[in-house]
């Protein structure tokens, strides 16, 4: 599969990554490598194989539906740049 | 040449469980900014989730309750988006394998017909936070006290042909969601959202047109509104020769009209795959069989058994069985007054009218079902008249007391002392000379027609305290005895 420089820029935008424009063929070379190899493994046969969606072969263990959770915003907004009347403050986003 | 409408409902359903679908902090709503948002949901490093066994439950729930296929095995997956109110980067939701499969339910039209309307799926994943863009002039507050509610998506078929369609679909999975419990369903509170997806099309085109989604509408009346208001926007596009560009927009409630939000070229492209974080969920035929037994029971079961059992009119039936605390508050005050015509006629009288007036949902009513049965009771005896029974309901509401309390406060009691009611009759009669002698002249069979008068006069007399029934009684032959 080909992927052309365009093709990087917006991977790189929809991942929120800043890519330096001298950059972009060498990811361009690494993402294409990574692709083809995508796509040997398509060839495979797997028609009766089960799609696999984790690793592990263990299943999801559960939680009970009780409060754990106490109220920590004073210790956790401690790390967040701007906060007031107990809101998280971000640069204004309209969508 | 005839335009079709071709419409699909996407409902967002929030779950009534106690803590949030992956972390251990309260779901419950009204909280103080942030206080409910634990490091899970706030996606700080070395978190990870881990899924309430009660969110599970409730879907499966969902799931049995429209006879859907439930898949036995179910995958969490990413769908990645960058917005401040995500603070993950990503939604975890269920794309591949949902947790319920395929299902259908029937809705009932106003000309009497029923329709099929298919559910494609229903999936588990989480609500965001919340953005609040105009508290601070050049920021946006963000509180994630929401983020990480467990949302059950129902995704409906496009089954729908019109707005009336698809309100009666939307209204039919709100009863289930809200009868079963597994939601609380209160729109206000953006408990219960839909996103319409509508496309026009010619009649008979098998091709479906481009459609367009309108997101996050939060009362029937406005889904019926934006729908409507959609496919008359989409035809008079296609009728002056252009077309429709696949977009998400929103309604405007206060112009009544949808509008732009995100066009196609800007559209988010979420890059799907399987959540690392958790495994797959893989549950029995034994767990699925013990939900389905535990099911309570449903609407249309319901609307069939006060149909019958009360022997409730088609639509009041239908109504009452609706809604769950309704028809729960319904069944309380018929069994204990014995009267389910009366309970059904206050409920949807005098109740449904001054919830409405004050915005409340019956199981905010501040007379409950005990309190408004021991008001029907005192109907039922002849203690008060239906007027001082509303005037009763209304101190009631506002917290005079019990029903006996204030009709004895008041001085409601009905007059049903035969003497003391002849004793008024007959001064009545006496005092109206006039219309004694129009009566005496009148036909027989005119005379009926005047005992109106007469009866407005007696109960003036007794300050509305004479059993009407009674007058009735003595009246008319006093006044006939005048005639011979």
């Amino acid at each position: 599969m080909a992927l052309d420089r365009q093709d990087v820029e917006k991977i790189a935008h929809l991942a929120r990554i800043n890519i330096d424009k001298k950059d972009i063929n060498e990811y361009l070379g690494n993402l294409t490598s990574i692709l083809d190899l995508v796509d040997q493994m398509q060839r495979v046969d797997t028609q009766n194989v089960e799609p696999l969606s984790h690793p592990l072969d263990a299943i999801q263990r559960l939680r009970a539906d009780d409060i754990t959770e106490s109220n920590q915003r004073e210790q956790l907004q401690q790390v967040a740049p701007a906060v007031e009347e107990g809101l998280f403050l971000v640069p204004k986003v309209i969508d | 040449m005839e335009w079709e409408a071709v419409i699909g409902l996407e409902i967002h359903a929030q779950l009534a469980t106690t803590t949030k679908i992956f972390s251990g902090a309260s779901t419950a709503f009204g909280a103080e900014a942030n206080t409910q948002a634990c490091a899970v949901d706030l996606a700080l490093p070395g978190t990870l989730p881990v899924f309430n066994t009660k969110a599970l439950e409730m879907a499966v729930m969902f799931g049995t309750a429209i006879d859907a296929e439930i898949n036995k095995t179910s995958v969490f997956d990413r769908k990645n988006y960058f917005y401040p109110d995500s603070p993950k980067g990503y939604q975890t939701s269920q794309l591949f394998y949902p947790i319920v499969g395929t299902g259908s339910l029937e809705i009932e039209l106003s000309d009497g017909n029923s329709k099929l309307i298919g559910v494609t799926r229903a999936h588990l994943e989480e609500d965001a936070g919340k953005s609040l863009h105009e508290k601070f002039p050049s920021m946006t507050g963000i509180d994630l006290n929401r983020a990480g509610t467990p949302l059950l998506e129902i995704v409906s078929d496009p089954d729908m042909s019109s707005a009336e369609e698809a309100v009666a679909y939307a209204k039919k999975i709100h009863s289930i969601v809200t009868s079963i419990g597994i939601c609380d369903g209160n729109m206000a509170e953006g408990s219960f959202r839909v996103d319409c997806n509508v496309s026009v099309r010619h009649k008979g085109e098998q091709k479906l047109g481009n459609r367009t989604e309108t997101k996050n509408i939060n009362s029937f009346r406005f889904i019926e509104k934006a729908i409507k208001g959609e496919i008359i926007r989409q035809i008079e596009i296609l009728e002056d020769g252009g077309s429709i560009p696949q977009e998400t927009r929103l309604y405007d409630a206060e112009k009544d009209q949808t509008r732009t939000m995100r066009s196609k070229e800007e559209a988010n492209d979420y890059r799907y795959f399987p959540c690392p974080d958790l495994l797959p969920i893989v549950i029995e035929d034994d767990y699925i069989d013990a939900i389905r037994s535990k099911l309570p029971e449903l609407p249309d079961a319901k609307r069939q058994r006060f149909s019958e059992q009360y022997n409730l009119a088609a639509k009041d039936a239908a109504v009452i069985s609706g809604n769950r605390a309704q028809a729960d508050y319904f069944e309380i005050v018929a069994t204990s007054t014995k009267d389910a015509k009366l309970a059904a006629n206050w409920l949807l009288g005098e109740m449904a009218k001054t919830l409405n007036q004050n915005d409340l949902q019956i199981d905010q009513s501040p007379v409950d079902a005990q309190a408004l049965a021991a008001l029907l009771l005192r109907i039922k005896d002849n203690s008060i008249s239906v007027n001082a029974a509303r005037q009763v309901f209304e101190a009631m509401w506002n917290g005079e007391g019990s029903a006996d309390q204030i009709i004895s406060d008041k001085g409601l009691k009905q007059v049903t002392d035969t003497g003391a009611i002849e004793k008024i009759v007959r001064e009545v009669i006496a005092n109206s000379d006039k219309q004694v002698q129009q009566y005496i002249a009148a036909e027989p069979d005119k005379r009926g027609k005047m005992l109106g008068y007469f009866m407005g006069q007696i109960m003036k007399a007794s300050k509305g305290k004479a059993n009407p029934g009674q007058v009735q009684g003595l009246l008319k032959p006093i006044l006939d005895s005048l005639c011979n």
